[in-house]
């Protein structure tokens, strides 16, 4: 091959064809245009008239140029030029050892790596040599056999790089049993590691050492961490260079478990800079979504990185029966599991329903015994569909009979009635330590601190299936944590409360670990080596190869913690994900801390490039350049001898246009370009439509709900429960526009006029108080209902169940009002009842009373039991009773009857006989404005029992 | 293939050819309504045009009973007098006329023949007596001369072998009207005395110019060979636009001479590019030939 200037032509002898480009020059230059012969009448006219120029009888030099051009490049371009030509290796000889490093970093080009494995197979068959090729992380057991570069061919394709690096000593010693002398052909991948320097050394003893490497940059995805909310993506380059900016993605399953890119964040490397970082907001739905960071284009398993717990934020919702305990910060159930959570996971706070709408990974219900049937309905779906669900005990559920008869769906065991208290007065025993945790116990391996003792718990019915589910226990055998499957998710039940009222569990950090093992919570990390993954065997899932691909794991055996957390990835020990229990643990190729650098040699050793060297042939560049002069010549011609323009100028134009067009397809890169140009503009509408057609929607219905709210919250209102029944509604009414009355002229509350309310329809939040007559044929409200009257109990909402048959029952006889109220309060979240005891805020809110008649006098009315520790203090005259609004009042006494005034202000019903009649009907009124005053100013009133104790500090 | 055999086919190719020329100009005809033209007095016509008292002389027969027996007076009804005028129609056969720039644009002699034949229609609706300048031509009124006029036009259409038309005056009675279509590219001098010819013997009449728009616009360019389209005449050049500007001036000097050349005879001139609707063209020749009447 002949060359010039870093151009080699295969045909050279067809370049004395350019000598003969003067002579076109002449030849082309003395033929003027062809004339155009025209018919034309008026030719008459022009007989006589003489042309004033006459430079066009000879083609303009312009043409020619393009001509001589045109036919240069035919001329060139057919004796194939070839850019960058190969030149043989020089021969040598003796045998050859190619040795690869085979690590990630080969894997995006590895391709062309075998090719020049091939090339260099070829030429020592050429040269008779024998070959080895030794492959850094698949090192032989023994030295290398060199055999001859032929019977090496067929294995090439055997060989793959590995998604790991070369382990130090296992290189030292297979350097150190080399013998013999041989010429070295080593591919390195770039990036510089201990233990290189002695290799060469070692190699060089040998013989010549040769080094290609490619000068293509190596990148590596770091793995991403969380910190302020914000996702921090950053990538590292073996070698600083220009500024450059690569795109990282990170895939994941969309809701529909397609996976597909989640989300792309550019990253920008400074000049001379290695490492590039970038910090993303991102919706916790969709980072926890993420499995995989990858730099785009980046075929190597250091430019993925794999997601895991540490990543994932869970979704916790948080649920306790009653939130109304303002003030109390310290008692309230979910304040311990909200400390634990809130560092390493998103907590979600709401309603039940409108929290399994949102999917959280874990719903957490503190002491919450009664759920609706439809909010248990869509919650053991929920659970059924890989969801967790976390209850904790308390007085509540003791209280309760959940799954006390046959074993609640979503409790893991059957409880025992009460609870136990140990270490109590009446208990003959200290409070309980832990027993350590079993082997096949999601907590195996936790340290129990000394300080952790049980003094109550619910106690879990003996049954066949107990023991399996215990996952911890106490020191004397008797549940403490257990756990149902359910389908794929699982039902979990501390037996002690989530606040210290019976444990000093939650105070200690064995709460937060125990938390983390059942994947509630995930630590990062940092924490994840000291407590989490020790203890536990981790079983590949998925391992990542060296081209950054996921494959499923086949033929592992478990890792232990320890090992996994800080062995070095190795055949052993692949790079990939990990399971453990119920967590994932990622083992990436490249780790937070590894920098990476590119790789020095030294002077006297000859780096090649892969790629620096490429052959580029120019003869269809050629071609097309010339194909490109002679359609403009085309153009140029019509042009110049006046077809382009003029009478034919449609015609000329149309036999042009198609050479034109061929042209600008032919010629590389000029074609291509602007037909995609248009691409990607139409999806903007489409979307803007939609979002208006909605809105428009939504809009109309919300009229009489807005007019209800504007009639209950611009004044207060008290609220009855419609029941169907027309007599009793209207009682309802009367009763309630009575008392309202009295409320108005006795006390600051002026309420309008009462409304009555569809428990279907209405929305409850806007009334403080609800008044509920019963009837025998009353329908059961539908669970949508019961999960609205179930919130608006737990947000502080009080209902007046008026059975209104204290003048038939009483003393344990059941009348059909009271059975149907058994039904109805079947589905609500009540707490314990008691009769108001005798310093009950009740008594003392407005009027003093010390009973509550109706239109009836008998029968205790119920409330809220007081807590358990409620005693009363010396020299007070009250118990420093429950902190907040009893939620229910349950009594027969028919108050709205003996309530009730008609328009006119005249009492409806009669009440009693006489002046002891008017009496009874004055302590009726009396108790309702009670009433309204304990829902209205809560414990405003038990709070005055602290007065005569601040009256003393202040010395009066 | 024998004569009787070649004349039938040039008989059915003129039959052919007929209907449409026929059709175009009835068409074009339609487009201009007009009735006969009185001469707005009392005399020889078919047309009512006044009662008058009867005077000593009137015979019976001239009574007109039906308008006398309202009023105890006779009176006679006069008539408007009406004379047919004879127009002949020369249109130009030579060879210059076959020309035509575009697809869309007849010929400049098709749209002659269209433009003669569309004014003997008009002519002949108005009782005027018309015939296609030649030899032996005669002045008539009817169908049948429509007939024989179109026949004529559509004959002979490559018989001629002149380059440029020559105005032919043969035929045309004393005080005639005349209408003249041609593209006037042929000698000036033949058209002058032609004219003078016809003025001297008191006729009178219309110049239609017939030009191709490419003649008017002269759209060269480059190196071009332009030829007659008999090719007997030829001029070459090597930048026709160069030409353009010196060719657009003696074509303006050549309409200037013929305007006044129809001003000095009491002749109108009126140039018409086949690119236009001929229905202008219509129009100007009948306002021209009754203006002139």
């Amino acid at each position: 091959m002949w060359t010039v200037a870093g151009i080699g032509f295969g045909a050279p002898w067809l370049l004395l064809g350019l000598l003969a480009l003067p002579i076109l020059w002449i030849v082309l230059r003395a033929v003027p245009p062809a004339p155009i012969r025209r018919r034309f009448p008026g030719v008459v006219l022009l007989l006589g008239l003489s042309d004033k120029e006459n430079q066009t009888d000879r083609t303009p030099w312009w043409l020619l140029l393009l001509r001589i051009l045109a036919v240069g490049a035919m001329i060139i371009g057919f004796a194939e030029p070839v850019l960058n030509p190969q030149e043989r290796e020089p021969a040598g000889s003796g045998p050859l050892l190619v040795l690869l490093d085979g690590t990630w970093a080969d894997a995006h080009d590895w391709r062309q790596r075998m090719e020049r494995v091939q090339s260099a197979l070829d030429e020592a068959a050429r040269n008779a040599r024998r070959v080895a090729i030794v492959t850094l992380t698949d090192l032989p057991k023994d030295v290398p056999s060199f055999q001859s570069a032929t019977s090496w061919r067929g294995r090439l394709s055997g060989i793959v790089p590995s998604a790991w690096e070369p382990d130090r000593g296992e290189v030292q010693g297979w350097s150190d049993a080399l013998t013999g002398s041989f010429d070295t052909l080593w591919l390195s991948d770039g990036v510089a590691r201990d233990g290189r320097d002695s290799l060469l050394a070692r190699l060089q003893e040998h013989g010549l050492v040769r080094v290609f490497e490619n000068a293509r940059p190596v990148f590596a995805m770091l793995p991403a961490v969380f910190e302020d909310g914000k996702l921090v993506l950053s990538a590292q380059r073996a070698a600083p260079g220009p500024e450059l900016s690569v795109d990282v993605i990170a895939r994941g399953p969309d809701p529909a478990g397609t996976d597909r890119v989640l989300l792309r964040a550019s990253l920008s490397f400074a000049a001379d800079e290695t490492v590039a970082q970038t910090r993303v907001a991102l919706p916790a739905e969709l980072r926890n979504r993420i499995t995989r960071f990858a730099v785009e284009g980046q075929r190597s398993a250091a430019a993925v990185s794999l997601a895991d717990d540490g990543l994932r934020r869970r979704e916790v919702a948080l649920v306790e029966a009653q939130s109304g305990r303002e003030g109390l910060r310290l008692l309230a159930q979910t304040h311990y599991l909200r400390q634990a959570l809130a560092p390493s996971a998103d907590l979600i706070e709401g309603t039940l329903s409108d929290i399994v709408q949102a999917n959280p990974d874990v719903i957490v219900l503190a002491d919450v015994a009664r759920l609706s049937a439809g909010e248990a309905r869509e919650i053991e779906g929920w659970v059924r569909e890989g969801g967790m669900l976390l209850r904790f005990a308390g007085p509540r559920l003791a209280a309760s009979d959940v799954s006390r008869q046959e074993e609640d769906v979503l409790m893991p065991v059957r409880l025992r009635a009460g609870g136990r208290i140990i270490g109590g007065a009446m208990s003959w025993g200290e409070p309980k330590k832990l027993r350590p945790f079993a082997q096949d116990s999601p907590f195996a391996g936790l340290a129990i601190p000394d300080d952790v003792s049980v003094s109550a718990q619910v106690l879990a019915e003996p049954d066949p299936s107990l023991a399996g589910r215990v996952i911890a226990a106490l020191a004397d055998g008797t549940p403490l944590v257990t756990r149902k499957r359910l389908d794929a998710g699982q039902v979990v039940l501390f037996h002690v409360t989530a606040n210290a009222e019976w444990s000093s569990l939650p105070l200690s950090g064995l709460f937060v670990h125990m938390l983390e093992r059942l994947a509630v919570s995930s630590a990062g990390k940092a924490t994840a080596d000291e407590a989490g993954l020790d203890g536990i065997k981790w079983v590949p899932i998925r391992e990542l190869d060296a081209f950054g691909d996921l494959k499923p794991s086949e033929g592992r055996v478990a890792v232990l913690g320890n090992a996994l957390a800080n062995a070095p990835l190795g055949r052993e020990l692949p790079p990939g994900l990990y399971q453990g229990g119920e967590r994932l643990f990622a083992r990436n190729v490249i780790e937070a801390g590894r920098i990476l650098a590119a790789t020095k040699w030294p002077a006297s050793i000859e780096v090649e490039g892969l790629s620096a060297a490429r052959e580029t042939r120019l003869k269809v560049v050629l071609l097309t350049l010339a194909l490109a002069f002679l359609s403009l010549d085309i153009i140029a011609s019509l042009a110049v001898a006046g077809r382009l323009r003029g009478p034919r100028a449609l015609s000329g134009a149309s036999v042009a246009a198609p050479f034109l067009l061929g042209a600008l397809f032919l010629m590389p890169g000029l074609g291509g370009a602007p037909l995609w140009a248009q691409q990607g503009n139409g999806t903007g509408i489409t979307d803007a439509v939609k979002e208006a057609a909605s809105a428009a929607r939504s809009g109309g219905a919300n009229l009489q709900t807005e007019a209800l709210a504007l009639e209950a919250t611009t004044q207060l209102v008290l609220a009855h429960v419609l029941t169907g029944d027309r007599a009793v509604d209207d009682i309802a009414e009367a009763g309630l526009r009575g008392l309202s009355d009295v409320l108005y002229r006795r006390s600051s509350v002026e309420p309008a006029d009462p409304i009555g309310l569809d428990l279907e329809t209405d929305e409850l939040s806007f009334f403080p108080f609800l008044y509920w007559p019963i009837t025998p044929v009353q329908p059961l409200p539908s669970p949508a209902a019961y999960a609205r009257l179930n919130r608006y109990l737990r947000n502080g909402g009080m209902i007046l169940f008026d059975t209104r048959d204290a003048d038939v029952a009483g003393f344990g006889v059941a009348s059909a009002n009271g059975r149907k109220l058994q039904q109805l309060a079947l589905a609500l979240d009540i707490p314990p009842l008691e009769p108001v005891p005798a310093d009950h805020v009740l008594t003392r809110a407005f009027y003093l009373l010390q009973e509550f008649p109706g239109r009836f006098s008998g029968r205790d009315v119920w409330v809220e039991a007081a807590p358990a520790g409620a005693e009363q203090v010396e020299g007070m005259p009250f118990r420093n009773l429950n902190d907040n609004v009893t939620p229910v009042v349950i009594g027969g006494n028919d108050w709205a009857a003996a309530w009730a005034v008609d328009e006119t202000g005249t009492y409806m019903f009669p009440v009693g006989r006489g002046r002891t009649g008017e009496r009874q009907r004055e302590i009726a009124y009396r108790f309702g404005v009670n009433l309204i005053m304990h829902v209205l100013t809560g414990n405003y009133k038990s709070d005055q029992v602290h007065v005569p104790a601040l009256l003393e500090r202040l010395g009066q | 293939m024998n004569d009787s055999a070649l004349l039938r086919s040039a008989a059915e190719a003129e039959a052919e050819a007929l209907p449409g020329l026929m059709a175009g100009a009835e068409h074009l005809a339609s487009a201009v309504l007009l009735g006969l033209h009185g001469r707005r007095r009392a005399g020889m016509g078919d047309e009512f045009w006044q009662h008058r008292p009867a005077m000593p002389g009137d015979t019976a027969r001239q009574i007109d009973w039906r308008r006398s027996a309202r009023s105890d007076a006779q009176f006679v009804q006069e008539k408007e007098w009406q004379a047919a005028q004879s127009v002949l129609v020369w249109v130009d056969r030579a060879r210059s006329m076959g020309f035509s720039s575009g697809d869309t644009f007849p010929t400049k002699e098709e749209r002659s023949r269209l433009l003669a034949l569309a004014t003997a229609i008009l002519l002949n609706r108005a009782g005027e007596r018309f015939a296609l300048a030649g030899p032996g031509a005669h002045p008539r009124h009817g169908e049948g001369q429509l007939l024989a006029m179109a026949r004529a036009l559509v004959r002979d259409v490559d018989a001629e072998e002149h380059e440029y038309g020559v105005p032919d005056t043969t035929g045309l009675p004393s005080h005639a009207r005349a209408l003249y279509l041609s593209d006037f590219f042929g000698d000036m001098a033949v058209v002058t005395a032609a004219l003078g010819a016809a003025a001297d013997r008191g006729i009178r009449g219309a110049l239609v110019q017939v030009i191709d728009p490419q003649e008017e616009a002269f759209p060269f360019d480059g190196r071009t060979i332009f030829e007659s389209m008999g090719r007997s005449v030829r001029h070459e050049t090597l930048e026709a636009s160069d030409l353009r500007d010196r060719y657009l001036e003696r074509l303006a000097e050549r309409k200037q001479t013929l305007t006044t050349l129809a001003q000095q005879t009491g002749w109108q001139f009126y140039c018409h590019h086949t690119s236009d609707p001929a229905a202008g063209a219509l129009l100007w020749i009948y306002g021209a030939l009754e203006h002139g009447r």
